[in-house]
């Protein structure tokens, strides 16, 4: 008897989710950290920063939401970190299994984690008063967007945790990471109030391309373009280049820097 | 004691052998290891015949592990080849997989699973079905003494009975070939009869074990065939009768009050002794195998006789480090080997 991939990759994940049943508290960066955000930025920050069209809540969610899907890099790299700290991983390598339904395994756990965050963060936002203004269609385009970016980002979070030496390590090369890259851009503020150079980096970034495309399939109010570069200019399909190219590269360099981190 | 009914929960779970076991031994010819500038291990020979238990002995460091990670295919030999169950374990690695367990010297399994769903979930990787891997779970928990912790997180297992658990999960595929590395290490004195008695019973029915030790004792009980390494390279091989002939009886340790007392007392157990004294100058020890039949009072006697101040006298079995004293004496002096 041999199990076919998919029913590898659902063993491996199931023991993820397992994990998360015993320490619930995994779950805080995914669930209550989101709605957190979104509460303190709609009532806190509102107040002050001012967006044209449609109100600072409806420009929020587009923003938060990218922002906590990037940050979810940090689940799957500390898990991974972890096993290949304990010998967990040597258990499994030795055994009759395929070594990519190992890193699928994990992908499929995280996905779930990441579904949740974007039902609770859409939840936490029509409850505060964030509304879609666009066809059905686009709505839908909006959240397929969302899910390939998410993708994107737990694979690059899987490379991560194999590359750090410790589950330690991973906070602090995530915060370094995700921070700048989350910050500059158009998440909480118009690009327009960025000094020059940052309104650049910001253009191309992908995080803001991402969240302008989020912005415009809803019908929410998008930051006002201030450097006229391709991907900020066409937001929609720059989002879509730059989420498939991340899964791909992501998929890749996690499979190889495994393969080479449990060859020796 | 373990119940053992290994032969028969394979059956039951539909794990058979595919093969008779006539080819389920082990080959290796020239296995060499190198990490950077360093030889782990060096000119590896090995046959292990079908059903037999072979030990590898030697202390941290010597190669052990590295052999053992290189015959189960999560380490790549350097130079030479390997076969275990008849498959080459670089060409055919994934084919190996499917025939070996293994229990490695750190733990492997998941503490924050229990104990039965890390069972459960190596047991599907296995291709078990989820019933079956329930069962053949638990009758090992059971076999291992583990049936009153089965639902219990494994990061709340002691020590021991991880180690019981590392061994359970290397037996769930009902493998050909058992890998173990220091397997008791950790255990208490009745767990660790009770997993010999349990390997024995394996090895009956047909399993072939490599087991790894840094106890004599335990490779002498064992072992159908010892191999000696010491940093990387063979020192020893042979039946554990074979390598006690070569390393002697008992030991016979003499402490003596100063530093010029050693040669002396080396002289007046010259008599008594096998072979020649070692010295162990910062403890003051002179030690040497003994005859068989000697009797300590004799020795006592003719130290007395000899005018020399013995502090005290000691006579024991030969230890690992006595193994290497014996086999590598020309390459090591006792200050490195007990550093």
């Amino acid at each position: 008897m041999s199990n076919t991939l998919l029913t590898e990759s659902r063993i491996f994940a199931r023991r993820n989710l397992e994990h998360i049943r015993q320490v619930p508290e995994k779950l805080t960066n995914v669930t209550i950290q989101p709605l957190m955000f979104v509460l303190l930025f709609a009532y806190v920050f509102g107040g002050a920063i001012k967006v044209g069209g449609g109100g600072y809540k409806e420009y929020l969610i587009g923003g938060i939401l990218i922002q906590t899907l990037a940050f979810a890099m940090m689940g799957p790299a500390m898990s991974i970190a972890t096993d290949l700290q304990e010998g967990v991983i040597d258990r499994f390598r030795s055994l009759p299994s395929r070594r990519s339904a190992y890193l699928l395994g994990h992908y499929m756990a995280e996905m779930l984690g990441s579904l949740l965050t974007i039902v609770i963060l859409l939840g936490t936002g029509l409850i505060v008063g964030w509304r879609t203004h666009a066809p059905f269609l686009h709505v839908v385009e909006a959240l397929l967007l969302l899910l390939v970016f998410a993708s994107a980002i737990i694979w690059i979070g899987l490379w991560m945790g194999i590359l750090v030496r410790s589950p330690d390590a991973v906070m602090g090369v995530g915060f370094v990471v995700v921070f700048p890259i989350t910050f500059i851009s158009n998440a909480f503020v118009p690009l327009e109030s960025l000094p020059n150079i940052l309104q650049w980096v910001a253009s191309v970034n992908p995080v803001s391309v991402l969240i302008a495309a989020v912005r415009t399939l809803f019908g929410n109010p998008v930051a006002p373009v201030t450097k006229h570069v391709w991907p900020i200019d066409h937001p929609v399909g720059a989002a879509w280049l730059y989420s498939v190219a991340l899964v791909v590269l992501g998929w890749v360099i996690a499979q190889r820097r495994y393969r080479a981190r449990t060859t020796d | 004691m373990y119940e053992t009914s290994v032969q028969h929960t394979k059956d039951s779970t539909g794990t058979k052998r595919s093969t008779p076991p006539s080819d389920g031994g082990i080959t290796a010819t020239g296995l060499g290891k190198r990490f950077g500038d360093l030889w782990a291990l060096r000119n590896l020979d090995l046959r292990v015949e079908p059903g037999t238990v072979l030990g590898l002995l030697g202390h941290n460091g010597a190669g052990k592990t590295t052999a053992i990670r290189i015959l189960t295919t999560l380490s790549q030999p350097t130079e030479g080849s390997a076969t275990v169950a008849g498959l080459d374990v670089v060409r055919d690695s994934a084919a190996v997989r499917n025939r070996i367990g293994v229990a490695s010297q750190q733990s492997t399994v998941d503490g924050l699973m229990s104990g039965r769903l890390n069972l459960q979930t190596i047991g599907r990787l296995h291709g078990m079905s989820k019933a079956a891997a329930r069962q053949r779970g638990d009758e090992l928990l059971e076999q291992l003494d583990l049936t009153d912790f089965a639902t219990a997180l494994v990061k709340t297992y002691s020590g021991g009975m991880r180690r019981r658990l590392d061994v359970a999960a290397s037996l769930m595929g009902g493998p050909d070939v058992l890998f173990l590395d220091e397997p008791t290490t950790g255990l208490d004195p009745r767990s660790r009869g009770d997993l010999w008695q349990m390997l024995a019973d394996l090895v009956r029915e047909g399993t072939t074990i490599i087991l790894t030790t840094q106890y004599l004792e335990e490779a002498d009980r064992m072992a159908d065939d010892i191999v000696v390494l010491d940093h990387g390279e063979t020192v020893a091989h042979g039946t554990p009768a074979e390598l006690k002939a070569r390393i002697g009886d008992d030991r016979l340790d003499i402490k003596v009050a100063a530093a010029g007392e050693l040669v002396a007392a080396a002289g007046a157990l010259s008599a008594f002794a096998e072979s020649d004294a070692t010295f162990d100058t910062e403890q003051l020890v002179v030690t040497a195998p003994i005859k068989a039949g000697v009797r300590v009072i004799d020795v006592v006697r003719a130290l007395d006789e000899a005018g020399i101040d013995a502090v005290d006298i000691t006579r024991r079995e030969a230890t690992l480090d006595d193994v290497f004293l014996a086999l590598t004496s020309d390459r090591h002096n006792r200050e490195e080997l007990t550093a």
